[in-house]
């Protein structure tokens, strides 16, 4: 047995688990990722691929389980200088190239190996050669600044410096979502790349949202959700209906219970008919999309009391369409916002929990332009109650809540404002079921007032609190359609491409 | 338990008013002071302290409503503006009582216009309000220096009056710069564009996607630290007998060293009046301790610096430790 | 009606040029991208990097124009003379502002050196330089404070700044003292050809360019101001780069005191107080940016000298000398001005 894994696998974990806070990332996993071989990982958000692919880079540490890199078990100090050592590297979202550097002085950084008085020659001709193997007729020189680069060109250089090996072997690459900013010749170009190297022995986990992709590259697929690997087939077992399916269909006996819950709720909610009434009254919020190729895009259309759900993968749009609603109806006081990332787009930390509250309704609030201290902490007061902040006094700072009460006071704040179009980025985004719970009547009870919500979720069940559900992909809705139709087979096989758009 | 709760409520409460710090400092430079006089010369020393603090309240004020708003918020055309200010004062005012008025509608004038003007600059050309606040500074240095070229001209009587004055012992200008203050306290507690600035420099895309209309409130920051600066200018020229073009070169580091050992936090989102107070009769009071004891120029001006380091370390030492904590 | 018009308006022009942006790139053929649009990606950085060259070009050429005199071997070195200490005091900016900081307290540095050169350094040598030694020490040190607490650059060192003048002050309480002899001969040597301010600067401009773009140090350095994160990821120390680079602003900032005692002979403690905002000034107009590592050794040598000539060219054209610091003030608001328009250019193609 011994004998049989120190040949096959490359890196073997054995029942990992992860945690952050309350969250189990990643509980019990058990994957081998072979040598010769490209593993595939797939998963909707919040499913673990990228705690997963940390953990494999050495930029996580592991809570429990054990992980072995050709036989030998890794310590608990594997961190990013041993994967590297290791030969194991990794080319995450979010660009980690110098953008004020050239492309051959950022190889410098990622490889200081090279070096000596002709550092540039050496590190131009690696990534000369690099660049030429995995994408023929690039146009890249080394010399060029980052920041001259367009985002696929950057990608390319990520890619290509992944793949630059100096004094030892690269081994293992993980590649996330390696495509998504490539034109379709060059993500092609990558994807027989990456089939040329594992067919010289190298090992590749590859993360893409493109089911084409992953079906015609890799040997085998790793399903995950919720922090579980499902299933682990043969690529060439699964069809993409099957694939979806797989994503999908194992959901958590609680998961379906609160879907029946919910879905019976807003379909008795009174609100679902009557908002079509009034909608014909007042001129629906009509957002349309580009008129380019795909012209089969929808509409975005809201009615007053709606409230309308916008899905997809994370990253794929939601909040840029979110921001530019925002921005185009902010001058009106038409429109309030609901951050999901609370440190960066929510709270102001400085202040207590009542000015965190009243900052979006000071014009309310003030006489003969003087903001009127006994209105600010009455609605404070108001909305503490309203919303049921757990908290000793509203004048305490914002920092003494938990995650779940500064996320109500951040919807005490646009609730309390006299916008009737409300607009959420994700917000419920570790917050705990208890909060959830009371916010979602919440927000069913102000559509009842007439309100109307656009809702970006992560969340699959917390579409059915939607009245309409929009899946985007690539920065744009690419399918819409009402509560009744909603399915997660519907929304995962929008969510993921399922063939390459030329 | 009990016990470590009121400990933190109690550090809480010191932290909430850092300002305290810079009156306790000065209250204890002053007794230092007395203790080796043996209290002579004690009434001059206050109302000289309140006059001359004055000054660099009134700028430091200006100063402190810009770096409210954030990281790299500066204003460096301070001085320079204080000297066109003046100059432009004395100028208009001709030694004549009757034009004071239209003196100080002309440097008001002046106070908001190079205000918009570093705004422009930094909307415009997209660049850091440091390098903005800096070649405006240039220019408008330059003005001054052309048009404050002549001789120097005394200010008319009246101006001369308020700003060497002194009403039961307090010097007018010293409740003059109070009352700035006090409207400087409602404009940032009481009024939406104090609310915004606060808002800004705590988490400027959180105010933008909250609504606040973040390009109107800087706009209207930069103008209020013009005037604050222009009306540092008049009221020097006046107490000094008249504009000179150096006057206003201390202010450059004066007004941020106030703000700074005031309290406020040079990470935005939090200001601090009577912390600029406080710092101001401070950094007087400190001068005129070491003048008592018989020490230099080179002596204070070393104690400053290290005071203001000292400071900012103990500030970010506790903001550092409660990130951790967190 | 009228908000709904503007969204949609908004959503179809951007989604427009995403769109058609995305059909360029995913429709222009491989060998395009070596053709005229990748070229042309790169116009702004040209433009930006000779930006400086030019600036001063024009400068020479318009003071040419006005005092062909000017141009001789003892012209240039009457022009330039004092081009040397503050284009070493922008180099030691330059370091400043390649870890994203600022350093206000420059010119008083520079001054107490001056002083330190114009006393100790005349009297009692070795004591001198231990005192100058030490300065650099202390560079280093504010670096890790920086570092280690997280403070705020421009706090500590303005803080910096009342220290540096407090000990000048004491040094030197009145203008005097007298640079060594050895330093006044150094800084009037009389190269041929070309006057030593000339090759003073292209000397400096090519160390230094040599040290922060060519070698590795220097790459990760910039890097580190570039992309802290990434950089911290492949292992190198944020830690070590700033202390190193201020360390580097404390040795220049050396240079430029002993240079400037040495051409003025004697010192005072406001002897280089300008030099702050002159410094930051040159920076900026030889092509660096406050922020994201952005810096050009050689640009800033020329900025230093641009802003120099400036104040040449205006008593060439009788204009009085008053306006010398708003020229130069003009001069900043307008290579920054250009500078914008060659980043609204690159945005657009």
């Amino acid at each position: 047995m011994s004998q049989h894994t120190h040949t096959q696998g490359l890196v073997e974990l054995c029942h990992v688990s992860r945690s952050f806070g309350q969250v189990k990332a990643l509980s019990n996993v058990t994957l081998t990722i072979r040598r010769g071989e490209c593993l595939g990982l797939i998963g909707h958000n919040g499913a673990g691929k990228s705690t997963l692919m940390n953990i494999l880079a050495g930029t996580l540490a592991l809570d429990e389980g054990d992980m072995t890199f050709a036989g030998q078990p890794l310590g608990q100090d594997y961190a990013v200088n041993q994967a590297r050592a290791l030969g194991v590297r990794c080319v995450f979202q979010e660009l980690s190239l110098c953008p004020n550097l050239s492309v051959l002085e950022n190889t410098h950084i990622a490889c200081p190996e090279i070096r000596g008085w002709q550092w540039r020659k050496q590190a131009a001709a690696q990534m000369t050669s690099s660049l030429d193997q995995i994408f023929p007729g690039h146009g890249i020189k080394p010399q060029h600044i980052v920041a001259d680069l367009s985002i696929g060109q950057r990608q390319m250089v990520e890619i290509a410096r992944a793949f630059t090996a100096v004094d030892r072997p690269v081994e293992l690459v993980i590649l996330d979502e390696p495509t998504s900013s490539l034109d379709a010749r060059v993500a092609q170009q990558l994807l027989s790349f990456v089939r040329r190297f594992v067919e010289g022995g190298g090992s590749l986990v590859l993360i893409s949202h493109i089911l084409d992709e992953m079906l015609s590259s890799c040997d085998r697929i790793a399903v995950m959700q919720d922090g579980h690997v499902v299933e682990v087939r043969q690529a060439t077992d699964y069809t993409r209906d099957s694939l979806v399916e797989a994503m999908g269909h194992a959901a958590s006996p609680t998961h379906t219970q609160s879907d029946v819950r919910s879905n019976e709720s807003s379909v008795a909610d009174p609100t679902a008919s009557e908002s079509m009434t009034s909608g014909a009254s007042n001129a629906p919020l009509r957002v349309h999309q580009a008129s380019g190729p795909a012209a089969h895009t929808p509409v975005i259309e809201a009615r007053q009391g709606q409230i309308i759900g916008l899905a997809g993968l994370a990253g794929h749009g939601q909040s840029a369409f979110l921001n530019k609603v925002l921005m185009s109806r902010q001058g009106a006081g038409q429109v309030a916002f609901v951050a999901g990332d609370r440190q960066t787009e929510g709270i102001f930390p400085l202040w207590s929990i009542a000015e965190n509250m009243a900052i979006t309704s000071l014009k309310g609030l003030s006489q003969y332009g003087l903001i009127e201290r006994q209105k600010v902490m009455a609605m404070a007061n108001q909305w503490q109650h309203e919303m049921g902040i757990r908290t000793p006094s509203v004048q305490n700072p914002m920092g003494s809540l938990s995650g779940g009460n500064q996320q109500k006071v951040l919807f005490a704040r646009a609730l309390g404002a006299s916008a009737d179009l409300i607009l959420m980025d994700d917000p419920m985004r570790g917050v705990d079921v208890g909060t959830k719970r009371e916010v979602y009547e919440r927000i069913q009870a102000e559509a009842a007032k007439g309100r109307t919500f656009i809702w970006y979720t992560t969340e699959f069940e917390e579409l059915s609190y939607c009245d309409h559900i929009y899946v985007f992909r690539d920065g744009q809705a690419v399918e819409g359609f009402p509560l009744s139709e909603l399915s997660e087979a519907r929304v995962l096989s929008s969510s993921f491409e399922e063939d390459v758009v030329c | 338990m009990n016990r470590l709760m009121q400990a933190t409520l109690n550090r809480q409460a010191w932290a909430a008013r850092p300002w305290i710090w810079s009156y306790v400092a000065a209250v204890l430079v002053l007794i230092a002071t007395w203790s080796f006089t043996g209290g002579a010369g004690a009434g001059e020393l206050l109302s000289g302290a309140l006059s001359f603090s004055a000054f660099f309240a009134v700028a430091g004020l200006g100063q402190m409503l810009v770096i409210t708003t954030g990281p790299g918020n500066i204003d460096l055309s301070i001085p320079a503006n204080i000297a066109l200010s003046g100059a432009l004062a004395m100028k208009v005012m001709n030694q004549q009582d009757s034009l004071i008025g239209l003196g100080v509608l002309a440097v008001v004038g002046c106070g908001l216009s190079i205000g918009l003007f570093n705004y422009v600059l930094i909307r415009l050309l997209r660049i850091p309000p440091i390098i903005a606040t800096l070649s405006s500074s240039f220019l408008v240095l330059s003005v001054a220096i052309v048009y404050g070229r002549s001789v120097r001209i005394q200010p008319p009587e009246g101006v001369y009056q308020f700003a060497t004055g002194k009403v039961l012992g307090v010097p007018w200008v010293a409740l003059l710069v109070m009352l700035l203050a006090l409207m400087m306290a409602i404009l940032l507690k009481r009024t939406r564009l104090g609310w915004g600035a606060l808002a800004i420099g705590q988490n400027p895309r959180a105010a933008a996607l909250a609504g606040i209309p973040v390009e109107r409130i800087r706009c209207c920051v930069y103008m209020v630290s013009g005037l604050m600066a222009s009306l540092c200018g008049l009221l020097l020229a006046g107490f000094s007998g008249g504009a000179s073009l150096s006057m206003g070169e201390e202010y450059l580091l004066a007004s941020i060293a106030v703000v700074v050992i005031g309290g406020t936090s040079v990470g935005g989102g939090c200001s601090n009046v009577p912390g600029v107070w406080g710092a101001s009769i401070f950094l007087y009071l400190l001068v005129s301790m070491l003048n008592t004891f018989g020490l230099g120029a080179g002596v204070r001006m070393i104690l400053t610096g290290c005071i203001i380091i000292a400071v900012i370390t103990a500030v970010s030492g506790s903001a550092v430790s409660q990130a951790k904590a967190r | 009606m009228l908000s709904q018009r503007s969204i949609l308006s908004s959503s179809s022009s951007s989604s427009s040029a995403s769109a058609s942006a995305a059909t360029s790139s995913s429709t222009s053929p491989p060998t395009s991208l070596v053709g005229s649009p990748e070229w042309r990606a790169h116009i702004p950085r040209l433009l930006r990097t000779l930006l400086p060259a030019f600036s001063l070009t024009l400068l020479l050429l318009a003071i040419f124009v006005m005092q062909p005199r000017a141009m001789s071997y003892f012209g240039l070195n009457l022009m330039l003379n004092l081009a040397v200490p503050i284009a070493l005091a922008t180099i030691a900016q330059m370091m400043v502002i390649a870890i994203n900081d600022l350093d206000l307290s420059l010119g008083a540095f520079i001054s107490f050196v001056a002083c330190v050169a114009a006393t100790w350094l005349n009297t009692h040598p070795v004591a001198g330089a231990l005192a100058l030694l030490a300065c650099v020490g202390i560079y280093a040190l504010l670096g890790a404070l920086i570092h280690l607490r997280q403070l705020p650059a421009i706090v500590v060192t303005l803080g910096m700044s009342f220290v540096w003048s407090g000990a000048a002050i004491l040094l030197l309480p009145s203008p005097g003292g007298s640079a060594p002899d050895w330093l006044r001969t150094l800084v009037s040597i009389k190269t041929p050809w070309v006057p030593l301010a000339i090759v003073a600067s292209v000397v400096l401009a090519l160390l230094v360019h040599l040290l922060m773009v060519r070698s590795t140090l220097g790459v990760r350095l910039r890097g580190a101001g570039g992309n802290a994160q990434a950089v911290a990821k492949s292992g190198v120390s944020l830690f070590k780069a700033r202390v190193t680079l201020y360390a580097f602003a404390g040795v220049f900032g050396v240079l430029a005191g002993l240079c400037l005692v040495g051409l003025t002979t004697s010192a005072d403690a406001g002897i280089a107080m300008r030099y702050t905002l002159l410094s930051i000034a040159g920076v900026i107009l030889g092509g660096g940016e406050f922020v994201g590592g952005r810096i050009a050794p050689i640009g800033a040598v020329l900025g230093a000298l641009t802003l120099v000539l400036a104040g040449s060219l205006l008593s060439f054209i009788h204009i009085a000398p008053d306006w010398q610091i708003g020229a130069q003030g003009a001069i900043l608001i307008i290579v920054l001005a250009l500078r914008t328009l060659a980043n609204r250019i690159g945005a657009r193609s």
